[in-house]
């Protein structure tokens, strides 16, 4: 039998919020598809373009960056930043014509365990659909 | 607004120019291209006689002299007056480094031209003979000009102390600010007279449709790994694109790190998943990664084709990905010293559409 295709998502969780809702949904034991790998960063805005285009690159089918909903960031006010980056980051995949819905940001609480569960439910689902990242298989980078 | 005007060409009117200013000390120094040996390259020149030499707009950009600036004041400001006669691309870089606490632009009287462009460095390179290169800003053709230079819509100084038009055996200089006006009231009496951007409308309608065009033809939109690939299969990895890059101002920079670089366990990892990878590593990595570090920043000089020794289209696929960013914050880099760079400032309410 053929085995089913499971995307493999790299969440960049920040530790203040994210990790910890992740960890509440863990705590809280609910259920979701294994598909996610964390990476902990002190702030979401630790995380640099270059982190995003890089898992891109080697072939992950999805980059979660999670943070703190705006106005509840750690350090004040890192996760308005990181929006910024976000955005342009999109805008360059969108320009250069790769898949911006493989990146995606979400603000994910540290009380919101179940959040954290739809979100990578739903985004598990998105990304089976689409099928895996080609650029996997590409070998001239 | 006052003006002063030169019956000469550009060069040899801005030469006039500066020497007068400096002869009467109303400046101690001049930062303006000239000739050096078999070549044109930027010059500090405080000694009158030492004019001769200067080449004030020659169309050729061998550095960008925002960089070069840079690297003159990033420790401390300039003691003395310099006038400094640069073209607007190269005011607006150093405007941005300037922000990015990188450069001081205390006692610097900047004097830029509306601009035609450069020419390709292709043009000049081989040039050996004295008179030719001193002949060449008369034999400009449109097909020598740097691609970018075409579709470039910022060629109006912003920020500079004087405004420079030059059309057949007229040169005008426009002071915009006070430190300017003194300078040209060296020159001649001056005329109250606006510089009238309505003269250069049609012009800049011109280079903006000649830009939609361009990055119509360019197709980024449909290009997915593919066409990046494909554009960049080329690069053999010098990196010289951003050396020359006067926004790619990081002494450390990420990609000349061992930090991206792959170790002996890494290639195994690739190789399992891909059967075969292309050496060196990470060529679209790096390009993507300039990109997303300095498109909303990007002057679209074109240094950076100039300098391929690929000749990939560096400079018009930055511009492409500049133009998406800008356009996305609003920014046009050089505009103003005050206003915040995109990724260092933030509106609470904004960009929600990025937000899943």
């Amino acid at each position: 039998m053929a085995k089913k295709y499971e995307p493999r998502i790299i969440g960049f969780l920040c530790n203040w919020c994210t990790y910890t809702g992740a960890d509440l949904a863990g705590t809280s034991r609910l259920q979701y598809p294994p598909t996610h790998r964390t990476i902990r960063v002190m702030c979401s805005s630790r995380v640099d373009p270059l982190f995003i285009i890089k898992a891109v690159l080697r072939g992950a089918d999805g980059i979660l960056v999670g943070g703190c909903h705006p106005g509840d960031c750690h350090y004040q006010k890192g996760n308005y930043y990181t929006r910024r980056r976000f955005a342009l980051l999109k805008k360059i995949f969108d320009t250069y014509g790769l898949d911006s819905e493989r990146i995606r940001l979400s603000w994910i609480s540290a009380s919101e365990g179940p959040r954290f569960q739809q979100v990578i439910t739903e985004y598990t689902k998105k990304l089976s659909y689409k099928g895996p990242n080609k650029i996997r298989k590409e070998v001239f980078l | 607004m006052s003006k002063v005007e030169i019956h000469k060409t550009l060069i040899p009117a801005t030469r006039d120019f500066l020497r007068k200013n400096l002869k009467a000390k109303k400046i101690d120094a001049v930062f303006t291209l000239g000739k050096a040996g078999k070549g044109i390259s930027y010059l500090l020149i405080t000694d009158p006689d030492k004019m001769d030499e200067a080449m004030p707009f020659y169309p050729l950009m061998p550095e960008n002299a925002g960089a070069l600036l840079s690297k003159l004041t990033f420790s401390d400001k300039l003691p003395d007056k310099v006038a400094v006669a640069i073209r607007p691309c190269e005011l607006h870089a150093f405007v941005e480094l300037a922000k990015r606490a990188q450069g001081a632009p205390d006692n610097m009287i900047f004097i830029s031209p509306v601009c035609d462009g450069v020419v390709k460095f292709d043009h000049y390179k081989n040039i050996d003979d004295d008179e030719f290169l001193l002949e060449l800003p008369n034999v400009v053709e449109p097909h020598m000009i740097r691609p970018t230079c075409k579709i470039c819509v910022n060629f109006m100084p912003m920020n500079s102390d004087i405004t420079i038009t030059s059309c057949e055996k007229k040169t005008a200089f426009y002071a915009n600010t006070e430190t300017g006006r003194e300078l040209a009231s060296e020159i001649g009496k001056l005329y109250e007279g606006d510089y009238d951007e309505a003269e250069c409308i049609p012009e800049l309608k011109k280079r903006q449709i000649e830009r939609r065009k361009s990055f119509e033809k360019l197709g980024t939109m449909n290009y997915d790994i593919e066409g990046l690939i494909d554009k960049f299969g080329r690069c053999i990895g010098c990196h010289g694109c951003s050396h020359v890059c006067p926004i790619c101002f990081c002494a450390l920079c990420a990609f000349e790190s061992k930090e991206n670089e792959l170790n002996p366990e890494n290639f195994q990892d690739e190789l399992e998943k891909r059967g075969g990878m292309r050496i060196p590593t990470d060529t679209v990595f790096f390009h993507l990664g300039r990109m997303s570090h300095m498109a909303f920043s990007c002057v679209s000089c074109g240094m950076c084709t100039d300098t391929c020794p690929a000749d990939i289209p560096v400079s018009m696929l930055f511009a492409r990905a500049g133009d998406a960013a800008q356009t996305l914050f609003e920014y046009v880099p050089g505009r103003s010293y005050d206003e915040e760079i995109p990724l260092s400032s933030f509106v609470e309410d904004e960009l929600t559409e990025v937000e899943d």
